[in-house]
């Protein structure tokens, strides 16, 4: 039905102009910001911190917040060795179980000194079973401390830290821990201020004063899922060295929204690079990568047949053709991995690395002796062999990657298998019931040490859901957590990974590297190689 | 009047009832729980559970929830210690509400226009140009159409930024994102019901009598054509009030709808019970004024009111 005459389309043709005019927005230019030498930098984190309380905080985004606004007794260097935080010195018992810190002097943000008491308030929180600190475990190595959280132990005198006035504080390890030192860059063992926090152990950091730091910096406001604005610090004990004023922590949780912030000079760092783009950003030359203390590797259920038999596992090992992975798949400077224990990871010296003892101990891609070791297994040609489920959690990554390694399967041995991605939490739940049979796992370091890839393997760990066990392995991961003398202890571990290695309850697929996104002028910012993503303390613009 | 009022509010009453009792124990169901993770020591686990009281028995826990309830207490997230469900829904909520406000207002405006004006030129060229338009934006998927117009006006012309907004102007495409899929509905239930509606004696006479054709179409046909639409609006407007989160992921936006789905992939299971009651709060409430405005634009229910 028409109710207009023809000649009124004109209107019509106006009407509808102003709604095409809506559709493409005409507005006025919102004013870029000027580019200028301020000590100011926008670093995108990514998703909100759960907590900013070092004590509850359970991930690397927190623990880099809480880095920036936290110091421990050590601040881990550019090289990522312990330098003078809180303590200036210290002194390490030859046994490497007592540990004696020197406090420099030095005060909270609200000017109140800062007191070896507030290290041993920190630590007993973070410890108490109230508390409920999800790392809680990284105070485990102290005299008491398991038995402290697990409320076996009552009396927190008994737990080995103690304050000897001011501004000495001692610690008591039950075993030799080489690495405890940079442990206490870790923010489970960073002090908290006791006078404060005693008054409201759960909401202190909710009131507006109520964050006091002792860190480079101070935290000026947290506008949920949005920012954290954090600004220097000036009762912070090396303020002289910290020339950044200014620090905004963007919580911009979707990758491509934060490279296109970045491309459009919105922020400074970008931490999270969208996986696609990465070839194109490295060519850019825009791209940098640093270490990370990480490997992903995939999982065999050893109590559950074929994967019972060592052959069974070597084989699908030796068909991966992991350079082929890491050139032509995943491409964002990953390397093939050939051990458990990724480089970079601390050996028989400071500063020196764990792989200088061998690089290589499982054999390379080699199709042939793959089939033949199928066929020594009893499946020749695959002939006979069940079709392998592979579990993983839903990331398209971990997916493009399964997919290729279970086609390499198919290709070289006649296998056949299938993937089942499951939601995280299920997938852990799936993988914790031990209701699998190979899975694709992560693992990121708890500190630079390689024990904290190697004592999950011991036969009762929580964390061995290979179902795996080895005598020997233990005896040998035993005798290191107890080996005072540094390099014996890598020895031990270096032959326990070896067994690890040739029995291949786990095959490492490869070892991760960390890329992110930064502006040239920004210099002096540290990308450590665990536990933060990056550290500002002696970050400025150019 | 008021008892109609009376009778729904308990009706609805009941139905947050059962949401409330469905979400509690459909989230504990999930496998998987708030505190899994690659690396829990078991005695941690226990120390976790022990302080948010999850290892009380379930009948006991949803006792304790629906008391707190009572008094409007949602409980402490499980994700974000120390922060409580009703600050994370009262900072998260006005964010939500401030881009799906002005989202529905475009999208009924837009759509109501849009689809009188095809029904007025049925089969002609202009309503072919907004079928087409229509169609479009039924069409394209609201992450596609968020990063087209990132694409085009934050990167190439540099009008708006890429997220992160500052001030009310900064929200004009999250708005036009959220605005266009209900634009398009809108447009096709106006359109179909305006036709219908053009053809009957009524208008017919209507324009006998020499009534102008604005008369017509806004006095006479347009409050007949609605009720589709605005029944189609009330679970919109709770919808977009609370939240998108492919928009607000999209476009950084701390709102409501980011923390509704990331809450369900951490179990947090009083932040999902909680937003849900929210959200449920204002569907029913959203709902219950669609439907009386719908009653009041409807001459027969007036009348017999009236009578």
């Amino acid at each position: 039905m028409i109710i207009f005459e023809k000649s009124k389309n004109k209107l019509v043709f106006y009407i509808l102009s102003v709604i095409a005019l809506i559709y493409i927005a005409g507005c006025s230019p919102s004013s870029s910001k000027p580019a200028s030498t301020e000590q100011l930098i926008r670093y995108n984190i990514g998703a909100e911190p759960a907590t900013l309380d070092p004590a509850l905080s359970s991930g690397m985004m927190e623990q880099t917040v809480a880095n920036a606004l936290l110091e421990g007794l050590v601040r881990l260097d550019q090289d990522g060795l312990p330098a003078p935080g809180m303590a200036k010195s210290w002194d390490v018992s030859p046994d490497y179980k007592t540990y004696t810190f020197h406090l420099r002097e030095c005060s909270w943000s609200n000017g109140e000194p800062l007191t070896a008491g507030d290290f041993v308030y920190a630590w007993l929180r973070a410890l108490s079973p109230e508390t409920a600190c999800p790392y809680a475990y990284q105070l485990f190595y102290l005299v008491n401390g398991k038995e402290f959280n697990s409320g076996e132990v009552t009396d927190p005198s008994s737990v080995g830290v103690r304050a000897e006035g001011k501004d000495r504080l001692v610690v008591n390890l039950k075993d030799p821990v080489p690495y405890f030192l940079s442990l206490t860059a870790f923010p489970t063992l960073f002090p908290v201020p006791e006078n404060v926090v005693s008054r409201d152990p759960a909401g202190w950091l909710r009131a507006p004063e109520g964050l006091v730091c002792n860190g480079p910096f101070k935290l000026t406001a947290w506008e949920h899922n949005k920012q954290i604005l954090l600004a220097k610090n000036n009762q912070y004990w090396d303020r002289e060295n910290v020339k950044l004023e200014k620090l905004i922590i963007t919580l911009v949780d979707d990758s491509n929204t934060e490279l296109a912030m970045f491309e459009k000079g919105q922020i400074d760092i970008a931490e999270t690079p969208p996986y696609r783009e990465i070839e194109r950003l490295a060519e850019s030359g825009l791209l940098k990568l640093s270490p990370d203390l990480s490997n992903e590797y995939y999982m065999f259920n050893t109590e559950v047949k074929p994967f019972d038999q060592v052959l069974v596992r070597k084989a699908l090992s030796l068909a991966i053709d992991r350079e082929s992975l890491v050139t032509n798949l995943i491409k964002s400077g990953e390397k093939a991995a050939y051990a458990f224990v990724p480089p970079g990871v601390e050996g028989p010296a400071p500063g020196r690395d764990f792989r200088s003892h061998g690089e290589k101990l499982i054999g390379g891609f080699n199709p042939a002796v793959a089939k033949g070791l199928l066929a020594e297994a009893g499946f020749p040609e695959g002939r006979g062999f069940p079709k392998i489920k592979v579990l993983l959690d839903n990331n398209q990554n971990h997916k493009a990657v399964a997919e290729a390694i279970t086609g390499m399967w198919l290709e070289h041995l006649g296998v056949q298998s299938e993937i089942a991605e499951q939601e995280y939490r299920v997938y852990l739940n799936t993988m914790f019931g031990k209701d699998y049979q190979v899975a694709r796992v992560g693992w990121v370091a708890d500190y630079n040490d390689p024990m904290t890839f190697l004592d999950m393997w011991v036969t009762d760990s929580d964390n061995n859901l290979a179902n795996w066990a080895n005598a020997q392995y233990d005896q040998l991961i035993d005798k290191a957590l107890g080996a005072g003398d540094r390099p014996t202890r890598n020895e031990l571990m270096f032959e326990a990974e070896k067994i690890l290695m040739d029995e291949q309850p786990v095959i490492p697929i490869y070892y991760y590297t960390n890329p992110y996104l930064e502006r040239e002028t920004i210099k002096g910012v540290i990308h450590p190689s665990f536990a933060f993503f990056a550290d500002f303390k002696w970050a400025y613009v150019e | 009047m008021l008892g109609y009022v009376l009778r729904r509010a308990g009706f609805n009453l009941g139905v947050m009832l059962v949401v409330v009792t469905l979400t509690f124990f459909l989230m504990r169901l999930l496998p998987g729980d708030p505190f899994m993770s690659q690396r829990i020591n078991p005695d941690i686990k226990e120390n976790l559970y022990a302080k948010y009281g999850l290892d009380q028995p379930a009948a006991r826990q949803y006792a304790d929830y629906l008391t707190a309830l009572a008094r409007f207490d949602l409980g402490e997230s499980l994700k974000y210690p120390g922060r409580t469900v009703n600050q994370i829904i009262a900072e998260s909520f006005p964010v939500s509400a401030a881009v799906g406000f002005p989202a529905l207002a475009l999208a009924a405006f837009l759509g109501v226009t849009a689809g009188v004006l095809s029904a007025i030129w049925h089969n002609r060229w202009p309503d072919r140009f907004i079928l087409a338009w229509a169609t479009l934006g039924l069409s394209i998927p609201n992450f596609a159409l968020g990063a087209g117009l990132i694409y085009i006006f934050a990167l190439k012309l540099g009008i708006f930024p890429v997220a992160m907004y500052e001030k009310p102007l900064d929200l004009v495409l999250p708005v036009l994102t959220l605005a266009i899929w209900p634009a398009a509905v809108i447009t096709r239930l106006i359109r179909t019901e305006m036709i219908e509606v053009l053809q009957r004696d009524y208008i017919i006479s209507a324009r006998v009598r020499g009534l102008g054709p604005a008369a017509v179409v806004l006095r006479h046909a347009l409050p007949n054509a609605l009720p589709a639409a605005i029944h189609y609006t009330g679970p919109l407007a709770a919808t977009l009030l609370t939240g998108s989160f492919i928009v607000e992921k999209i476009f950084a936006l701390p709102g409501l709808g980011q923390y509704y789905i990331t809450s369900i992939g951490n179990r947090d299971y009083n932040l999902v019970a909680g937003i849900t009651i929210f959200y449920t709060f204002i569907l029913l409430v959203s709902t219950f004024l669609t439907d009386l405005l719908a009653f009041s634009l409807n001459p027969r229910c007036r009348y017999r009111n009236g009578s």
